[in-house]
């Protein structure tokens, strides 16, 4: 860790993150952003599409390399150490809005794959882990199907268990609902929604303006790559200081 | 022609004989049986014919040419045959000329298009240049034409005498590769049982190493230990029957060499020239399967963690093999079909055989048909023992 003086690895913040900028080819899709998020805090990050907020949870697994400022996982630097890439990927569970599951592996095999490969765990170790969230996710009856025999909500809802298998102390949703239909969003929000309740850190980037009013710590809105604004949601939805703010919201609320 | 029932509510409507012109049932099974005997027809008119002029030139029908004594040589062959054997004999020959050089072939093009077409897909530049315009020279030139130009280079190689030397280990010369061979001696038989009992040792290992890491979660790599339980016991075995290290060195004698293993200039030059054909399809089909795999499964394979190498094996390759495979099965059974232009460079394959079955006996339609039967038997196979492979491991959607 060559940067450690900049930041001090407290404990207290799980994810600190420092003028954070990130570049695809010319095009700055990141600039210095600034983001703490402390343990068991929940984070909603909002913004117009092509702002940058699903770059930015990718940058915290490192699914996208950042080319300038720190970030700062749990005390551990992300930098191209793939020791270290380890040890954060270990620690982060992440939800896509497709999906990802493994379309040739059998529900139980997505769950029981990272357990067993990178946290050696024996089989029936790891089934009986799998078949515990899957119950919490209320699906254990398809532990032998395939990903495509369900339906997208009950896919999203493995792939949460699959996430929590790892048993991580973070979780990002990469806009978890946005390839769902209507009547099956709420029972993704709603394991979301008892995730959060049991203490788990969470960075969601979302357009459910429902579920960060309830859920959410600490809202951050994005645009053209910057951090506009972050507040709790009170302060958040009834009195936002920026007019780039304002005017998201009066788009995505006014139906 | 009223066998349309009419309906019985309200007023049944008139059917006329024009209304049934227009129904798109009684249509398509006009068209259907039209077809049929449009075909049957065919059949029959070309069958009297070739029975009527064969009759009238005096021609024998039938297939008892196939016992009678063929009289002529055939240069390159796995089983003893000599010109007092049968014509059935002589295609047999032929058959197992087209499966070596096919199935030498289909591993060479297999290779090299595994290797090509993960380059493909490299990161390095001049690795993915070099790889995009050895597939577009292979794959843009006519099979026929690259047969015959490696035909023409074997045979523009120096004769015996004055034969490239490899480094002591063989010679390259217009009649072929000769390359050295440990001199015959009863040890290989069992070196050969031993190498099977190996590969069947090292299956039994991987499986328990599998079952290791399930019951106690800790991996075990296999990769190692596996090649020394494969290789061990054939040298073992050789060590026993103490170190027979005696190798049969080819010579030049006269014309020729003696001693050593020679593959013939026209089995190298079909074999390459059918075999590179292939491989910048076959590199393609590669390519398109490791792409085919979603981004998203990389990086979903990465937030729980997995290494690169076990999410190439556990997450990507398993996939791409399923996109890889129906399209290599066509590639495979277009190899085999490719392998009859050996006639045009005198490999005497089972066309070029049965071409001169067909002068001497003057049966032309039996020696065709059995080429036909026997090529079609071939490619059937081989697709049905893909297609098995691929319902192995085909994804379950619902």
């Amino acid at each position: 860790m060559t940067h450690s003086a900049q930041i001090e690895p407290t404990g207290a913040p799980v994810i600190q993150m420092r003028d954070v900028s990130k570049w695809f080819g010319q095009f700055q899709v990141l600039h210095e952003v600034d983001l703490d998020v402390g343990k068991g805090e929940r984070v909603v990050v909002c913004g117009p599409s092509g702002s940058g907020k699903s770059t930015l949870i990718r940058c915290i697994n490192r699914l996208e390399v950042h080319q300038s400022g720190q970030i700062v996982v749990n005390g551990l630097e992300l930098s191209d150490n793939v020791k270290n890439i380890e040890k954060i990927r270990r620690n982060i569970g992440m939800v896509f809005q497709n999906f990802n599951l493994f379309p040739h592996l059998t529900v139980l095999e997505n769950l029981t794959l990272g357990p067993m490969l990178t946290r050696h765990m024996k089989k029936a170790a790891a089934e009986e882990l799998a078949m515990h969230f899957l119950h919490k996710v209320r699906i254990p009856e398809q532990a032998q199907k395939y990903p495509l025999q369900l339906s997208g909500g009950q896919q999203q809802r493995v792939a949460i268990a699959r996430s929590l298998c790892m048993e991580p102390e973070i979780m990002l949703f990469d806009e978890p609902t946005s390839a769902l239909d209507p009547e099956m969003i709420k029972e993704v929000l709603d394991t979301m929604i008892e995730l959060a309740e049991s203490g788990m850190t969470m960075i969601v980037v979302t357009h459910e303006m429902g579920f960060a009013r309830t859920v959410a710590d600490k809202v951050v809105f994005m645009a053209d790559g910057r951090k506009v604004e972050a507040a709790p949601p009170e302060e958040f939805f009834g009195n936002p200081r920026e007019h780039r703010t304002r005017a998201f919201l009066d788009q995505i609320l006014k139906h | 022609m009223t066998d349309a029932t009419p309906g019985r509510l309200g007023k049944p409507p008139t059917r006329r004989p024009k209304d049934l012109l227009y129904s798109e049932s009684f249509r398509t099974a006009l068209y259907q049986v039209a077809l049929a005997a449009g075909v049957v027809l065919l059949g029959l008119y070309l069958y009297q014919n070739v029975v009527e002029n064969l009759g009238r030139q005096n021609i024998a029908t039938g297939f008892g040419f196939l016992d009678e004594v063929s009289q002529f040589e055939i240069g390159e062959r796995l089983i003893d045959y000599s010109s007092r054997d049968s014509y059935g004999r002589a295609l047999l020959v032929g058959l197992m000329n087209t499966l070596s050089v096919s199935a030498a072939g289909i591993v060479v093009a297999t290779v090299i298009g595994f290797a090509v077409g993960i380059m493909r897909v490299s990161t390095n530049w001049l690795l993915q240049r070099i790889a995009l315009t050895y597939v577009e020279i292979v794959r843009n030139i006519p099979v026929i034409l690259q047969v015959i130009f490696w035909a023409a280079v074997i045979r523009n190689l120096p004769a015996p005498r004055q034969a490239l030397d490899l480094w002591g280990l063989g010679f390259l010369s217009n009649r072929g590769l000769t390359f050295l061979l440990p001199a015959a001696h009863p040890a290989h038989v069992w070196m050969l049982a031993a190498f099977a009992a190996g590969i069947a040792a090292a299956s039994v290992a991987a499986r328990m190493a599998r079952r290791h890491r399930e019951a106690t979660g800790r991996y075990v790599d296999m990769l190692w230990p596996c090649i020394g339980l494969i290789l061990g016991p054939p040298v073992l075995v050789w060590l026993g029957f103490g170190a027979p290290h005696e190798l049969s060195f080819p010579e030049r004698q006269g014309f020729n060499f003696t001693g050593g293993a020679t593959i013939s200039p026209e089995f190298v030059a079909l074999m390459a020239g059918i075999a590179l054909y292939s491989s910048g399809f076959i590199a393609e089909i590669v390519r398109a399967g490791i792409q085919a795999t979603p981004r998203g499964q990389v990086e979903a394979a990465r937030s729980i963690a997995l290494r690169p190498r076990f999410i190439l094996r556990y997450v990507v390759l398993p996939q791409a093999l399923r996109v890889i495979v129906p399209p290599l099965t066509s590639q495979y059974v277009s190899l085999i079909k490719n392998s009859s232009i050996a006639v045009v460079i005198g490999y005497p394959d089972l066309v070029n055989i049965g071409n001169t079955v067909m002068n001497q006996t003057g049966q032309a339609v039996e020696a065709i048909a059995v080429m036909m039967t026997v090529f079609l038997a071939i490619s059937l196979v081989t697709s049905l023992a893909m297609n098995f492979y691929n319902r192995l491991v085909a994804i379950k959607e619902r």
